[in-house]
């Protein structure tokens, strides 16, 4: 906690408040990655957390050392260009990886757990 | 106004810790490859948060990079495990 009591007021509410609504949304997606039933529902859990609990963990990190500093620190605005570059290349991967498992697992017909690739299963 | 940035600090560092465990659980329980991919891509974007709020906590800017070389070697390595299981090797 060193040079945090140098803080103005305004800049510790700010802060406060994105890092409060940052860590219940990390916490949302983990749980939905945790919790959902299936493959192409729990695909959908992560990305709140690594686009809107990030962006808000980074635009807190932001407004913290700027004020601290006294000076513009938008360092963290490459983490965000490539979280936000990054993340649908990552999810198209393996969204793509996971079709192609399940319907080379359905045209065998054997092995492996065979996920319904265009309608969810009733269960 | 301090009190409330050190509750928020230590909030945040517990709700990332939460869910450095709930990843971890899907990661162990997860029924397909796919599932314990995802989840790992969940671990390095909480151990990358988990680097910015310790930064944020200790008010120490050097964390930032740590940070940015978590997400690097994460995507990389999400990348790579996705083209295997798509594939059966990585660099074709």
């Amino acid at each position: 906690m060193s040079g945090l009591e140098a803080l103005p007021p305004w800049a510790a509410l700010v802060v406060s408040l994105l890092l409060l609504l940052g860590g219940g949304i990390v916490v949302i997606g983990a749980l939905g990655l945790m919790r959902l039933p299936h493959f192409y529902q729990r695909i959908h859990g992560p990305a709140i957390t690594t686009t809107l609990g990030a962006g808000c963990l980074l635009v807190a990190s932001m407004v913290l050392f700027s004020s601290l500093q006294s000076r513009p620190v938008i360092h963290e605005l490459l983490i965000s260009a490539f979280i936000l570059l990054t993340a649908p290349v990552v999810a198209m991967m393996i969204m793509r990886a996971a079709v192609y498992r399940d319907l080379r697992g359905r045209r065998r017909g054997r092995g492996g757990p065979q996920g319904e690739v265009y309608r969810l299963p009733e269960d | 106004m301090n009190s409330l940035l050190g509750f928020s600090l230590g909030f945040v560092f517990v709700c990332v810790i939460i869910a450095m465990l709930f990843s971890t659980v899907r990661l162990l329980i997860g029924p397909s490859a796919q599932d314990r991919i995802l989840a790992l891509d969940t671990l390095w974007m909480c151990a990358m948060l988990l680097s910015l709020v310790q930064g944020m906590r200790f008010g120490n800017p050097l964390y930032f990079e740590a940070a940015l070389l978590i997400v690097l070697i994460g995507f990389v390595s999400t990348v790579a495990l996705a083209k295997f299981l798509m594939r059966g090797e990585v660099i074709e």
